[in-house]
């Protein structure tokens, strides 16, 4: 019995920064899809609805010796438990406390063999409260963690904030994960379009949302920045790596960016490079994005990862107008920037 | 040769049982079906996730997603024991002299055949509840190993402690060995008497159906394309033995496994829906079963060892009669 894989959209954010508002509307706006939702608490989601499942965060360490490889075992058990009745609900959304580290929940989709076969992970979207955000990477890890985790992410309440506070916390945003789709919204009046369906872990169509993927040349600036922003990766044209560290005011330390771009690879040297890259600084790697040209490959290959776990495939060809180039972004902690560059350049097809 | 009477019904199973002789399948969907001069169903949850037969064969022991614990009869009426409104019921066991537990949450609940309930908070969420087989003792399989209660007596619980995730729990017939299901493909036992570990690893999926023989010599698992059958026929276990494959297919996993009530012989379900039967002693093997729609979910012998309820996820149930 072959049976589609539901989408599963993680949720995180600080208490305040408009999740509960932001499920409501999930819940109750006619968009033709009926969620199944996984919350830590029911709270104050205002609707009674039996598909609205409460667990209790259980972090699961698997004792495969990989020290990052955490899986949510409340998710394992609940997720079977919903896909048991299936024909209720075409989607399931997984709300995260305040708190949560996302990779837990996100690596549960792919180390659970029996919630892999039945589901994929669809994107994980982190809620960002304008005003708080500057408070909240000042004292908190997780805070930073969510943003750089995140596939989109909802600059809410923007509406409390002057002009410029918000383009510093947009810069932050955009210094912590490059790779984000970043929307500005107020009450969490995003395009539910925006939010769901968005396939960002699916290979076939990872990166082909977003055109504009790590895209020095032509920023699209009505979606990301504004338009007096002078972010570093604005000005550079040429191969190499940028080093996003330190381009906010309101965010000093802990995650960085590193985007790699090349030419065509050598599959010889590059594969080896990205599964030793991976098992070396995996601990390290929060997210890892990637478009990659193979020497005398009509296909595009796409990788994606979290931590350890690493994810490649072939999904197109390239196109005709499109310039054939490898960009990879690695989002993580204590990442060796000038190792990365050196080595992922020992790996260009000559 | 055997016969097989189907029973299509829809949706998942997730146990086929036999109360006061007569065949029962719980669904997921809360109904429970009945074959009792006709098909009968029973409305007995919104959502039913887990089942447990009593010891004495007249009634089960369900939890649903209703947060309800309910106790249903073999004439299919059904008292409800137990309201955790939201919560989800995860896990029931049925105990000796009519005691149940069951766990929601980080809490196990138990009800002493006196009636009195008494209530054990865990560090970490319950997964899975056992009683033993003598006493009154239960076993929770939690997060890093399982904790043995003694509901009856306030002394304090024993923590059996082995890293990793550990799902389901069984006690040997003996009540010498706890064995766990584990999030890694993996069981892991203790020897109650000393603590000693048994790792029996190796499965290439998750093990999700235990089964011991009658008079416990061995214990059969599903997770591998094969029923992984360990020996426990001496005072160690199965501690540096090998286990016995039987019913070994090319490509087809084992979901479920059920000793015959009083012989050494295995019903095996696989995920395509097939059901076999082997001997252990000369690993004879017979087909009971074509393969159907879904992975065989839950099996059980009647009483006299004739005939197997079985269950799987797509809904196509039905009783094989192995005499024919």
């Amino acid at each position: 019995m072959t049976q589609a894989q539901i989408p599963v959209t993680v949720l995180t954010g600080y208490l305040g920064s408009g999740k509960t508002t932001l499920l409501n509307r999930i819940l109750t706006e006619d968009h033709g899809k009926r969620y199944a939702v996984i919350v830590n608490e029911f709270g104050e989601i205002g609707i009674d609805n039996d598909l609205i499942v409460e667990s209790d965060e259980e972090i699961y360490e698997m004792n495969n010796g990989c020290i990052c490889c955490t899986v949510r075992g409340d998710l394992i058990r609940t997720v079977e438990g919903l896909m048991r009745r299936p024909g209720r609900f075409d989607a399931i959304l997984v709300e995260t406390t305040g708190l949560a580290d996302p990779a837990p929940v996100a690596q549960t989709f792919f180390m659970d063999e029996d919630v892999r076969s039945k589901t994929k992970l669809d994107a994980v979207v982190a809620l960002v409260d304008a005003k708080h955000l500057p408070l909240r990477l000042k004292d908190s890890k997780e805070a930073e963690d969510q943003i750089a985790f995140a596939d989109v992410v909802i600059l809410n309440k923007t509406d409390l904030v002057s002009e410029e506070e918000l383009r510093d916390v947009e810069a932050a945003v955009r210094a912590i994960n490059p790779a984000a789709r970043i929307h500005k919204t107020q009450r969490s009046a995003v395009p539910l379009t925006e939010v769901l369906d968005r396939g960002a872990f699916d290979l076939s169509r990872a990166l082909e949302n977003d055109p504009h993927f790590l895209d020095a040349d032509d920023h699209d600036h009505d979606h990301v920045c504004g338009p007096d922003c002078d972010h570093d990766h604005h000005h550079h044209h040429d191969h190499g790596h940028h080093h996003h560290h330190g381009v906010s005011p309101i965010h000093d330390v802990g995650v960085t960016s590193i985007s790699l771009r090349g030419g065509d690879v050598d599959p010889k040297k590059f594969f080896p490079w990205l599964e030793k890259t991976t098992q070396m600084d995996g601990p390290n790697i929060l997210r890892l994005k990637g478009i990659i040209a193979i020497k005398d490959d009509p296909d595009r290959y796409v990788v994606q990862g979290v931590h350890m776990i690493l994810e490649g495939d072939h999904q197109r060809p390239w196109k005709a107008e499109e310039k054939r180039e490898t960009r990879l972004v690695f989002i993580g902690r204590e990442l060796d920037a000038e190792r990365l560059k050196r080595t992922f350049e020992a790996c260009q097809a000559s | 040769m055997p016969t097989v009477a189907p029973l299509d019904l829809d949706g998942h199973c997730i146990s086929a049982c036999w109360l006061d002789g007569l065949p029962f399948f719980a669904l997921a969907d809360g109904q429970v079906h009945r074959l009792d001069n006709g098909h009968k169903t029973i409305e007995a949850h919104d959502g039913l996730l887990c089942a447990a037969v009593a010891l004495d064969e007249k009634s089960m022991l369900t939890g649903g997603e209703d947060g309800r614990v309910c106790s249903i009869a073999a004439d299919g009426s059904v008292t409800e024991i137990a309201n955790l409104g939201r919560k989800w019921v995860n896990t029931v066991a049925t105990g000796p002299r009519g005691a149940i537990a069951f766990g929601a949450g980080r809490a196990a609940h138990v009800r002493l055949p006196d009636g009195t309930i008494n209530d054990f908070q865990h560090q970490r969420s319950v997964e899975g509840i056992a009683f033993a087989p003598k006493g009154l003792r239960i076993a929770v399989a939690r997060y890093n190993g399982a904790t043995l209660h003694f509901p009856a007596a306030a002394g304090k619980p024993v923590e059996l402690e082995w890293a990793g995730a550990h799902a389901a729990a069984t006690f040997s017939p003996d009540g010498n060995f706890l064995v766990t299901t584990m999030q890694e493909n993996a069981l892991h036992g203790w020897k109650l008497s000393d603590g000693k570990h048994m790792r029996m690893a190796g499965y290439p999926a998750k093990v999700k159906s235990l089964s011991w023989s009658a008079k416990g010599r061995w214990l059969a698992s599903s997770g591998a394309p094969a029923a992984i059958v360990w020996p426990f026929q001496t005072k160690d276990g199965p501690i540096g033995k090998a286990p016995l494959e039987l019913g070994t297919r090319a490509d087809t996993m084992v979901t479920a496994v059920a000793f015959h009530t009083t012989d050494e012989i295995l019903a095996i379900g696989y995920a395509d829906g097939m059901v076999m039967a082997a001997r252990v002693a000369d690993q004879k093997e017979i087909l009971l079963r074509r393969p159907g729609k879904g992975a065989i979910t839950s099996m059980s012998w009647d009483g006299e060892g004739r005939r197997i309820a079985f269950g799987t996820e797509a809904g196509d149930c039905g009783v094989i009669d192995v005499a024919g």
